[in-house]
């Protein structure tokens, strides 16, 4: 099935300079099996997306559509043939920063 | 004329000072990396080029370790992660707390100290590293605890004329120290004195040591910045008494060694183990020129009134060169400078975001 992930701005020199990239994954894939793709194809990409222990970074949400995979299943969120996968920096704030 | 560049690593990103005038004027660069949190900075100089390190952390996007090779006007990071721990490991990178280059008879070899407290090694000049797993791997590391920053190793001082001899030191759990180029690690904290646990004890480890500075002359001579005490070491290490203390004020982060002269080290104290700012609004520099035995205050450019400053531990330092050129930068965004070894300072920035870490040396 074809999946498309829409790249943000800050990271598109880690997405070969694409701000939309196109996946061929199996059905049945998941977010991710994505991110799995991301990280064979475009490794500076997918390592700004989760950690080395393939945890999703805190302040990144995903999203399917328009639904964010945190209130469905996270990582484990199942994609469609068409899916159009989403990266934004979360609107984080209140640090002492 | 030679060029110094004096990086600055901020809250929120990459500042640089230029001078190509013999440092009596310096032009503010950047920001560069803008957003980023850069912790660790580095410059060096042992190529034919420098080369230009910045370990930084975006809330977002997380951490990263970048290179120039061009005097900071671009930087770029390897397609995989050059800093990443092993899958066994179960550990992920926080933060870059330190970069530092290897011996000067081993010019690819750069050091990494990061949170959670580990020790990487590059051999092929920064590009990728690889945890030292025997320090990974010490059987007192599940016993560490985290200071204020976080469970960071932040110092990593090579051996000038021995570079398989390592020093490194992690918050909070003092210093330790390889003879074998990092095969095996032992603690060396004997004489540091742990005013925050029962009794005050010296345990094997557990020290908060901010940071850790070596000697221009005596390779063996050491001084310490402890959470609350100043110590230096004759034997490399291997037992620590106090110096003279300041006043009474003996809580700072940075210590700093002058490039040249022995004897000679600079210290920043700040008030108390709360407030962490400098003491009663004066901001002052203190200088030994024998080995800690006194201090004498450095005041000259500096605020003596309503200055309640922060430097953190890798806000001080020196360019090497000759004189002394010393910089520090504040939590309140100001860039302190001296080309005359502390005599007198003068502002060479304002105005900038949080200053975390400050690197300086002639370029070019």
């Amino acid at each position: 099935m074809h999946v498309q992930l829409r790249v943000p701005a800050a990271l598109r020199e880690g997405g070969g300079g694409h701000s939309v990239l196109s996946f061929d994954l199996d059905d049945g894939s998941t977010v991710d099996d994505l991110l799995d793709a991301i990280a064979s194809g475009y490794p500076a990409l997918e390592r700004r997306i989760r950690d080395e222990q393939g945890v999703l970074r805190p302040h990144v949400n995903i999203f399917v559509g328009e639904e964010n995979i945190r209130s469905q299943s996270g990582a484990g969120t199942v994609l469609r043939t068409g899916s159009e996968v989403s990266i934004l920096p979360a609107i984080s704030g209140g640090f002492d920063r | 004329m030679s060029e110094t560049l004096v990086m600055v690593g901020t809250a929120k990103g990459l500042f640089s000072l230029r001078s190509s005038d013999g440092r009596r004027g310096f032009e503010v660069h950047g920001p560069a990396l803008a957003g980023e949190e850069v912790y660790a900075t580095c410059i060096d100089n042992r190529g034919p080029a420098p080369r230009l390190f910045a370990g930084s952390v975006s809330m977002h996007w997380g951490p990263v370790v970048r290179s120039s090779d061009d005097g900071g006007q671009s930087w770029s990071e390897e397609n995989r992660a050059a800093i990443a721990f092993p899958d066994d490991t179960g550990a992920a990178l926080a933060r870059i707390w330190q970069l530092t280059p290897g011996g000067a008879d081993e010019p690819d070899v750069v050091y990494a100290g990061v949170e959670p407290a580990a020790l990487f090694r590059s051999d092929d000049g920064g590009r990728s590293f690889s945890l030292v797993r025997a320090l990974w791997e010490h059987p007192h590391r599940p016993e560490w605890n985290p200071g204020g920053g976080g469970l960071c190793l932040h110092t990593v001082l090579v051996h000038p004329t021995d570079p398989s001899r390592l020093l490194i030191a992690v918050s909070a759990a003092g210093v330790y120290r390889s003879d074998d180029g990092g095969a095996s690690w032992r603690a060396s904290n004997a004489g540091i004195v742990v005013t925050f646990l029962p009794d005050a004890p010296t345990p094997e480890f557990g020290q908060c040591v901010h940071k850790v500075a070596r000697d221009a002359v005596d390779p063996e001579r050491l001084y310490l910045q402890h959470h609350d005490g100043i110590y230096r070491s004759d034997d490399g290490g291997g037992s620590w008494t106090p110096m003279e203390s300041i006043g009474g004020v003996d809580f700072g982060f940075p210590v700093v060694a002058h490039p040249t002269v022995g004897d000679t080290a600079y210290l920043l104290p700040l008030q108390g183990a709360e407030y962490r700012c400098t003491p009663d609004g004066r901001c002052i520099v203190w200088r030994t020129t024998d080995a800690g035995r006194s201090w004498s205050p450095l005041t000259d450019g500096l605020p003596q009134s309503d200055a309640h400053l922060t430097v953190l531990r890798d806000g001080f330092t020196t360019d090497g060169d000759d004189p002394a050129g010393l910089y520090f930068g504040t939590r309140s965004g100001e860039v302190y400078g001296s080309v005359d070894g502390g005599d007198s300072w003068r502002v060479l920035a304002a105005h900038l975001p949080p200053v975390l870490s400050v690197r300086a040396a002639p370029i070019g």
